[in-house]
């Protein structure tokens, strides 16, 4: 099995010693990029950026081969796809991998892991590069055994031809893959893969299942310390007071580190550490603003905030022909959702020799190290990251947090190993949130309901506050003595988006505009969350064509294929309808069906949801009662890895639709753990059915976020069918529910 | 000085009486199976097995489990291999990030350990109290159900 546990030798050993890296420095990849693009080929993927095909991949003398990726593996199964396609390409058996990924010091920097990007990033990096070192070696192999190219067979790394054969680890002497990729040789043909396209187990699953070492909390270094932070009972608090010296005579307290309004612990013992971050809040005094419009205000505060900037994010005004002889409008509205990550975020760090080492399960470790070097005053080459894996994350959660945390913990004492893992109250309460969002909707229309003419119009704060390299994007480093401003978040345009990502229709309209009022002052702190703004605006898009229909008396399935070109989006609507058996359902009563429908990005992975729903007319109850899900992810590397995605989503989806709302009054926020926070439980979900559409051949398309936005929709639309009245505010809880249909 | 059976193995740690048997499991003894998710006994993943009953070790003492015997993830291998409930959640591919699957399993575990051929809304109910963000839930309960057909 492909070596993907714990490298202890790599992670312990290695603290305070920064590896000469081979290939490209962090952070020089994207200015790689920008140079001579005209003179050089175009390679595939990430491989552009970084050429060397010695960095991302290595043959070992111990009869292995080591493949190097920036990309990390978030719970997604992404190291298995990857090597499913390395091992394809160099023709060696899986068991004969190992992958080092995340590493600040030794991978390929291939940026952030998000945004459904690695397949379509990483795997063709993977691919190219794999594929040219298996010419490489062939071509050394054709010298040394006097045979032509042609004529040679691979088979688990060793070469043969004429009747004798060499193996990569006799032939990969010094130098052989120091070489820049040529984008000349060409991948192996479909039928010639051996493990793309199977459900190739994957390779971190039995270490989870028996106890191995996987997670940043199985890494246990000698003289390992404990470290927490306190935070302030309101974001902009300020320190007044601290009495600390109580805590600091408390047995096991090793050191109370206090830097402007940052207070942080270290001790013996994980709950020693957690009881002195207690007793310090406690013993603190803070002067406390009350700035929050609170969760009931938020939708209005979102209409008459000032946005930093209005975006014409599609403007197509319909030339000419007749007015419209209807206009239909509505107004929709998602709350703040947490990522809620079942194990809070942790991270190790160590400063030794004047280097800090960090183990994190951050998605974004090289700009993460650079944020952190900035915060501490060090030089970037001196701060190293090395992903380990966590628990899922579903986007920029409080791991960089931790990261940083760890860091000014360890900086405090140096020598030292310090871990911290925050408590369950410290992550929902400090979080970024997936943005609060309202979507408004018109449509003009004609005498037999078609669309002539769709404006959307989105209100949201910033879905992008990763740290990016800048400090002041570290919860931690707002509250030091010397405080890091927090850099004016963007919102990032074509071709990904973020508040107004998927805000563009793919239906097509003769008049088509989307606006994005883009606000950047945030109530509560937000970025990136699963779909960013996909989810709000694949559920105002796909509630408000819905409302279209009924209104033109038209079938939903019918209705969207009437506007929609795009063949592979009509074949996913349709594969769904089909296998729920749309044309099939007869209507009782409380029950209803719905669909709905994205191509994540416009760009990445097609997805249609159907789903049914029972309505409990009394006491406002949904229950799902089955899902069916199309995906069409392109070229599919592990279909169980599609499947597993897009099943993913759609539970997590349904959590968020009927249950999820971040609380919040004028001072704080008040969801502080899984009872005010309640998410979907095992009675609660419905059996999902996922019908996989492959197009061998046809480019990767990330699958990660695909499902979340359809369903939204889908289910906001079985509700409606059930119950004839339309709900678009978020979540459907049983109270909004009842409250609406007694109205 | 604490002393239990731990995976059928005596131990004697030295901790503290109150310090949760989460954290004297995991950071004193060295043990992967089990996680920190929440230390409010809402999660689940941290669930261990004390005499074979489970409980959440996030909210219980150490001194809770003396002269005890605890079973962890680690507890359930046969012979260093994964035993069957443990292999079906790797033939049904039971998890995405898998932060939850040792307090799944062990949950399941005594589920199994009580009723050998649970129905799947047993399964489920049973399962209600532990949390899983990345939706492996069907997956998980399939996996429960192979185990116990299998057995
Ligand atoms: S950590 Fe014990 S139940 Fe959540
Ligand atoms: S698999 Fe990630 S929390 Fe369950």
């Amino acid at each position: 099995m492909t070596d993907i546990l714990l490298d202890r030798r790599r992670l312990l050993a290695g603290a305070g010693y920064v590896a000469l890296s081979f290939s490209i420095p962090a952070g020089d990849a994207l200015a790689q990029a920008a140079a001579p693009a005209g003179e050089k080929p175009r390679l595939p993927g990430d491989l552009n950026a970084v050429r060397m095909i010695s960095a991302w991949i290595r043959i070992n003398a111990d009869k292995t081969v080591t493949l190097l990726v920036g990309k990390v593996e978030l719970g997604q199964g992404i190291l298995t796809a990857v090597s499913q396609i390395c091992a394809d390409e160099l023709d060696i058996d899986m068991a004969q991998l190992k992958i080092i990924s995340g590493d600040t010091a030794l991978v390929p920097n291939e940026g952030v892991t998000a945004g459904s990007f690695s397949m379509p990033n990483c795997g063709p990096a993977v691919r190219q590069a794999s594929a040219e070192a298996r010419k490489i070696m062939i071509d050394l192999a054709a010298a040394k055994l006097g045979q032509p190219a042609e004529s040679l067979t691979v088979k688990a790394g060793v070469v043969s031809g004429g009747g004798a054969s060499v193996s990569y680890w006799d032939l990969a002497v010094g130098q052989a893959l120091e070489r820049e990729a040529t984008g000349t040789v060409k991948p192996k043909a479909l039928a010639d893969l051996r493990y793309v396209g199977q459900p190739v187990q994957r390779l971190d699953i039995p270490a989870k299942m028996t106890g191995g070492e996987i997670f940043v909390q199985e890494l246990r270094p000698k003289g390992l310390l404990y470290g927490q932070v306190v935070r302030p009972p309101t974001y902009k608090a300020k320190l007044a007071s601290l009495d600390s010296s109580a805590v600091e005579k408390t047995p096991g307290v090793v050191k109370v580190v206090r830097n402007g309004s940052f207070i942080g612990v270290i001790a013996e013992r994980e709950e020693q550490a957690n009881a002195a971050a207690q007793a310090l809040f406690a013993a603190a005094k803070w002067d406390v603003e009350k700035a929050l419009p609170g969760t009931d205000g938020m939708q209005d505060w979102l209409l008459n905030a000032k946005p930093n900037k209005v975006i014409e994010t599609k403007k197509q005004p319909r030339a000419g022909g007749d007015p419209a002889v209807k206009t239909l409008e509505a107004t929709y509205y998602r709350p703040y959702h947490m990522h809620a990550s079942i194990g809070t975020s942790s991270a190790i760090a160590t400063l030794a020799d004047g280097v800090m080492t960090i183990q994190t399960h951050s998605q974004s470790v090289f700009e993460t190290s650079q944020a952190i070097a900035k915060m501490l005053g060090m030089e970037p080459s001196k701060v190293r990251c090395q992903h380990v894996q966590g628990s899922g994350c579903y986007g920029h959660n409080m791991a960089d947090d931790a990261a940083a945390d760890a860091a000014l913990l360890a900086a405090a004492l140096p020598g030292k190993p310090i871990r911290l893992q925050y408590t369950r109250e410290g992550e929902h309460r400090w979080e970024p949130y997936g943005s609060a969002m309202v979507v408004k909707t018109k449509a003009g229309l004609d005498k037999d309901g078609n669309v002539l003419d769709w404006d959307l119009t989105i209100f949201s704060t910033p879905h992008g506050t990763r740290p990016g390299g800048e400090a002041g994007n570290l919860l931690s480093a707002r509250y030091l003595e010397k405080p890091f401003a927090m850099p004016t978040p963007v919102n990032g345009g074509a071709p990904n988006f973020a508040a107004d990502r998927n805000g563009v229709a793919l239906y097509e309209f003769p008049g088509h505009n989307v606006l994005t009022n883009f606000i950047t002052d945030m109530p509560l702190r937000a970025s990136s969350t699963r779909g960013l703004g996909a989810y709000a605006n694949v559920f105002a898009i796909e509630s408000f064509i819905d409302e279209l229909a009924t209104a033109a008396g038209v079938d939903p399935v019918a209705y969207r294929l009437r506007f929609m070109k795009d063949e592979r989006a009509r074949d996913a609507i349709t594969k769904a309808a089909e296998v729920f058996g749309w044309d099939k359902w007869r209507k009782r009563e409380g029950r209803g069906r719905g669909i709905g429908f994205a191509k994540y990005k416009n760009i990445a992975g097609y997805c249609a949801v159907a789903l049914e729903v029972d309505v409990n007319k009394r006491n406002g109850r949904i229950r799902v009662l089955r899902a069916v899900a199309s995906a069409d992810s392109g070229h599919i590397v592990n279909p169980d890895g599609v499947r597993n995605q897009i099943e993913g989503g759609l539970v997590q989806s349904l959590s968020w639709t009927l249950k999820e709302e971040v609380k919040f009054d004028d001072t704080r926020v008040t969801s502080e753990d899984w009872a005010s926070y309640p998410i979907l439980t095992f009675n609660e979900i419905p059996p999902i059915e996922v019908a996989l559409i492959n197009r061998p051949g046809t480019p990767f398309l990330g699958t990660g976020e695909a499902s979340q936005g359809p369903t939204g929709a889908a289910l906001a639309n079985a509700v409606f069918d059930a119950t004839g009245v339309r709900f678009r505010r978020l979540p459907l809880t049983p109270e909004r529910v009842k409250a609406g249909l007694t109205a | 000085m604490v002393t239990f059976k731990l995976n059928q193995a005596e131990v004697r740690v030295d901790a503290p009486a109150t310090s949760p048997l989460l954290f004297v499991l995991a950071n004193d003894l060295g043990v992967n199976g089990v996680k920190y998710g929440c230390g409010r006994s809402q999660c689940g993943s941290c669930t261990v097995l004390i005499d074979g009953e489970p409980v959440r070790s996030c909210q219980t003492p150490v001194s809770a489990a003396a002269g005890r015997s605890v079973t962890t993830l680690e507890g359930l291998l046969e012979g260093g291999k994964p035993s069957k409930l443990q292999q079906a959640f790797i033939d049904e591919q039971a998890a995405q990030c898998g932060y939850c699957a040792a307090g799944m399993i062990m949950q399941a575990q005594a589920l199994l350990d009580r009723n050998p051929a649970p129905s799947e809304s047993d399964v489920r109910t049973s399962l209600n109290g532990n949390l899983c963000r990345c939706g492996a839930h069907n997956r998980i309960v399939r996996a429960v159900l192979r185990a116990a057909k299998e057995a």
